[in-house]
């Protein structure tokens, strides 16, 4: 038997949390310091997913599959493509640079805080790998505990507020998947008399038009309130602009992404028909999000605020890509989800910076900060052009892709998108110069101290991918075309072949469940 | 006719009786240990009421195997019974557990309290057992009397007097209902026994039968009283919060399981051929008290009230089961109400720790800060919480899966949607708790916890299994299928 590589990945974090939770409560410094050994520690455990996954192999690789619950039929199987290799990477690179980042900016209980990090870290993971559909459900919705508890406890002002909105808007949105997942089961049941969660199987299933009309639409309520789209996006400002900041980060650079994951890896190819009729309403849905975003951003008077309407939209060039439905949109939707995690985490993480410098994140409270702080500012200068999409960045690479994803569809939504490109040069570089340019403006501006060699410790490896993905984004492409290719394959030949099947009754006849008796 | 010579007409499986039996002698034996002085703060009550349920639940263990039915088919030891049986006994263990420091506390007589448990945890198991509505009303009754006193415990309280009053009119009121409809069942079908009745029900096309119809309304009044089902609720809110803690604890999960075990029994056996026509009827009453116990939770602040209002949303969940019908259905409310059991026990359990003598200490904000100055209480209530709620990786989770998806199966496509919404509207009020538990500013006063060894072995308990069951259904849905296998 083979070493349970993704299982270890999975569940490491958590042995870690609970080696954090073991520590004394006063040790702060012993909690800082072993919660980054972990953090690293499953950075390097997941690192080697980058060369020894075979991108042109067919199939999950990795896979690990083990009976859970025979009497349900729901399995332990998790396996990786390079869709979700990439994400897990993402996911242990942006966790482990929040733990480091975090280092300071917490100083109320660090040890559970902490700890929780690194439970959410074993869901999310969870999450990108479980290819049983009851087993990724149990991980999608755990992790909002420890989310919750992260905002609620070590969030600013109106955290309750803002935990319990994330948590309810988050699990009404699930509650329907649900049961759109225990619907397929029975699908899957009466069509060919197996009984199994595994996405395999319903891979396999051919399902009419019309159920499939029913099942997208919760499987994509509770994926579009994630993303978040347009008009379900309202939990996410509160969310992060009361999240510590290192779990804006995550939020950020991870959450959402489970999101967009969802349509690529369920919704889209179990759905393809549904996804199809769909589409024209979910890009428009991504086009005003990426515009109204775009422009709410524009307007905050707060850095958190405006970077968490410029989440809005980001996500929504990565809805565009998905339903341009081609390899050109798919692979530069997920190079963005991949560019979103880095900058917008990288931006989070500036935010942090200088809010534990000043106590307060108003632009108006800044102003040519570049005199006092110009190795901050430089940072911030990159990882802004990099979120506008500058070429040479990582956010050039991913709007062109959905770019001419969305033009080979349909040149309009192309021309839209593209407008929202403008907006968010204009929104960041106005905002950029109210806070980095002219006189210091506010005395107490002048005495700030610049990056500490950890801060700058945090920011190198993200400015390193900012670059990597932006100059050379071809090891990144090579990687996830295949995987994207037969996703395409995949859900282009379940459309033809549910094409033609009749929507059938779920139940099983009356006389049926008499002669049970 | 010779009465002497009739234990031998009636050959009694006296294995299959052995957890009446070991309980009927454990309540005698604690009766007339009262007698003898004992030292203060002695836990002699509570240790003979383990030891009594160990040897009741050996018993069962024992007997399990082969369905037999007793006593002209009055009783029966089935897979149900078993079943309901170990579910009863281990909710009483559990209650002594939380009790044994709880009632030195609040100084409540001892050798009636543990008594009374246990006569009321062997109504309970009379209901389950039971294959004739006059058996099922004799362990109604049995199981009621006693919970009307323990309820009552806290003499000095007004509440605990005036809930236990309520409860008791009420519940009286319903038991009159649930006889009438026995009396006019029997007018219609001509029997008590459910097996004899269900073979009526079935031959006959009684369906409109306006004896048969008033007298199923009736019984199920009379049922739906005792497991909380909306509109038969009123009583629960204010006799939950007025009874001493732990007996609400054990009554929200015994006495709400005996009910459905009887429930089960009449509406899915004796009136099984009838089943279809109740669908609607049980529907409606399912939404109501899944939504109405919910909706009113959530204005609650204090937390027996509110887990009160829970408790009555839960019992709507197991209805749903119970519309779905057949023994999908039935197994689906067995593998709810064990692990609503579990968790509920546990939430109240938590709640008896908090509070100095008979000043209680229950409403939200008495948790502020609680979680970080006691972490085994602030991750226990949350899990809780989180179960009841319906969140993985908990047992309340599985168990929510499992019902709906069985309900799902049934065509009830509705009722589980609004089900779900409901699970998502119950997570706020439980939320609230973590609110409270984590995120408010601490008291400046923080709420005395009164930890005791026991408390903590059925806090673990209750723990493991919310946590084992959410994560390793299998074993105990294998279970909850297997023992329905006679009932239908």
């Amino acid at each position: 038997m083979t070493f349970p590589w993704l299982t270890w990945l999975v569940f490491f974090p958590l042995i870690g949390a609970a080696l954090v939770a073991l520590l004394p409560a006063t040790a702060h410094r012993a909690v800082r310091l072993w919660a980054t050994v972990v953090a690293l520690a499953e950075l390097a455990f997941s690192l080697p997913l980058w060369w020894r996954l075979v991108p042109a192999q067919p199939g999950w690789q990795f896979e690990e599959r083990h009976r859970w619950i025979p009497g349900l039929g729901a399995s332990y199987h998790l396996g990786a493509d390079g869709i979700s290799a990439l994400l897990v990477l993402l996911t242990t690179v942006l966790t482990a640079i929040a733990v480091i980042g975090a280092w300071t900016a917490v100083d109320k209980r660090p040890r559970e805080f902490f700890a929780l990090l690194l439970v959410l870290e074993a869901g999310m993971l969870g999450t990108f790998l479980s290819l049983d559909l009851l087993l990724f459900y149990v991980f999608w919705e755990a992790m909002l505990v420890p989310m919750y508890l992260l905002i609620g406890v070590w969030g600013g002002q109106r955290r309750v507020y803002a935990a319990v909105k994330f948590f309810l808007y988050t699990m009404a949105g699930s509650v329907l998947m649900l049961v759109a997942i225990l619907w397929l089961y029975f699908l899957q049941r009466n069509a060919t008399g197996i009984v199994t969660f595994d996405l395999d199987a319903f891979y396999r299933l051919p399902i009419a038009p019309a159920t499939q009309m029913w099942l997208f639409l919760a499987f994509a309520l509770a994926f579009a309130i994630k993303v978040p789209m347009f008009p379900f996006h309202t939990w996410l400002p509160d969310a992060h602009v009361e999240a510590p900041t290192a779990g804006s980060v995550i939020l950020a650079a991870v959450l959402l992404k489970m999101g967009t994951y969802g349509f690529l890896r369920f919704a889209i190819p179990l759905f393809p028909n549904a996804s199809h009729t769909a589409a024209p309403w979910v890009v428009t849905l991504a086009i005003i999000g990426i515009l109204y975003g775009a422009l709410v951003a524009m307007v905050q008077p707060d850095l958190k605020k405006l970077v968490a309407y410029s989440s809005v939209s980001h996500l929504g060039f990565c809805m565009l890509g998905l339903y341009a439905m081609n390899v050109q949109g798919f692979a530069g939707s997920l190079m963005q989800m991949l560019n979103h995690g880095v900058s917008t985490g990288a931006l989070f993480l500036l935010v942090g910076v200088i809010y534990e410098r000043r106590h307060t994140r108003a632009i108006a409270d800044f102003g040519g900060l570049w005199k006092p702080l110009p190795v901050f500012a430089s940072v911030f200068l990159v990882v802004m052009l990099s979120s506008i999409g500058l070429p040479g960045t990582n956010g050039f690479v991913g709007e062109f892709l959905v770019l001419l994803g969305a033009f080979r569809t349909n040149w309009a939504w192309a021309a839209w998108a593209a407008s929202g490109v403008i907006l968010s040069a204009l929104y960041m570089l106005w905002m950029f110069q109210r806070v980095m340019f002219g006189p210091v403006t506010h005395a107490e501006n002048e005495k700030l101290s610049d990056l500490s060699g950890r801060e700058r410790l945090v920011f190198a490896p993200l400015l390193l991918l900012i670059v990597w993905m932006g100059v050379a984004p071809q090891p990144f492409l090579d990687r996830m075309t295949p995987a994207l290719e037969r996703t395409l394959e995949l859900s282009q030949m379940r459309a033809v072949m549910s094409a033609n099947v009749k929507p059938q009754a779920l139940e099983t006849a009356p006389a049926d469940v008499e002669g049970a008796r | 006719m010779n009465v002497f010579a009739a234990p031998h007409l009636l050959p009694v499986d006296w294995f299959a009786l052995g957890a009446v039996m070991a309980l009927s002698a454990g309540l005698l034996v604690l009766l007339l240990l009262e007698l003898l002085p004992a030292r203060p703060g002695s836990s002699r009550g509570a240790i003979v009421s383990l030891l009594t349920l160990a040897a009741a639940g050996a018993s069962v263990f024992r007997a399990r195997g082969a369905a037999r039915s007793l006593f002209g088919g009055m009783f029966v030891h089935d897979g149900f019974t078993v079943f309901f049986t170990l579910l009863f006994l281990s909710i009483a263990a559990l209650a002594v557990l939380w009790s044994w420091d709880y009632v030195k506390r609040t100084r409540i007589n001892q050798a009636e309290y543990y008594a009374l448990l246990l006569s009321s945890t062997l109504g309970m198991i009379l209901m389950a057992a039971s294959n004739d509505l006059i058996t099922i009303f004799l362990g109604l009754e049995l199981m009621s009397l006693a919970l009307y006193v323990m309820v009552g415990f806290r003499r000095s309280q007004l509440e605990s007097n005036e809930a236990a009053l309520k409860y008791f009119l009420l519940g009286a009121f319903a038991s009159g209902f649930l006889l009438y409809g026995i009396a006019l069942l029997y007018g219609a079908t001509g029997t008590t026994n459910l097996t004899r009745m269900a073979a009526f029900v079935a031959d006959s096309p009684l369906g409109a039968n306006p004896l048969l119809v008033i007298g199923g309304l009736l019984l199920l009044v009379g049922l739906a009283f005792k497991v909380s089902a909306v509109p038969f609720h009123m009583w629960t809110p204010d006799a939950y919060e007025g009874a001493p803690t732990t007996v609400t604890a054990f009554m929200s999960a015994g006495a709400k399981a005996a009910g459905f075990a009887a429930l089960l029994r009449v509406v899915l056996h004796a009136l099984a051929g009838v089943h279809a026509h109740w669908g609607t009827l049980l529907s409606v009453i399912a939404v109501l008290t899944m939504t109405v116990g919910n909706v009113s939770a959530l204005l609650q602040v204090n937390l027996k009230r509110m887990l009160a209002y829970s408790s009555i949303a839960h019992a709507g969940y197991v209805l749903v089961a119970v519309v779905a019908g057949g023994p999908q259905g039935a197994s689906a409310a067995l593998f709810y109400l064990a692990v609503y059991s579990v968790m509920n026990l546990g939430a109240f359990g938590v709640l008896t720790l908090l509070g100095r003598g008979h000043d209680e200490r229950v409403n939200v904000s008495d948790l502020n800060g609680l979680g970080f100055r006691h972490p085994l209480l602030g991750i226990a209530l949350t899990l809780f919480m989180l179960s009841l709620g319906g969140i993985p990786p908990t047992a309340g989770f599985m168990g929510k899966v499992y019902l709906f998806g069985v309900a799902l199966r049934a065509g009830l496509v509705p009722l589980v949607i609004i089900g779900v919404l409901n699970s998502v509207v119950s997570v706020f009020y439980y939320l609230r708790v973590t609110v409270a538990l984590y995120m408010d500013e601490p008291k400046s006063e923080p709420t005395q916890v009164n930890w005791a060894a026991p408390a903590v072995v059925a806090l673990l308990a209750s723990l493991a299994l919310t946590l084992w069951w959410g994560v390793a259904a299998h074993d105990l849905l294998m279970q909850a299928q297997r023992s329905v296998v006679g009932l239908l």
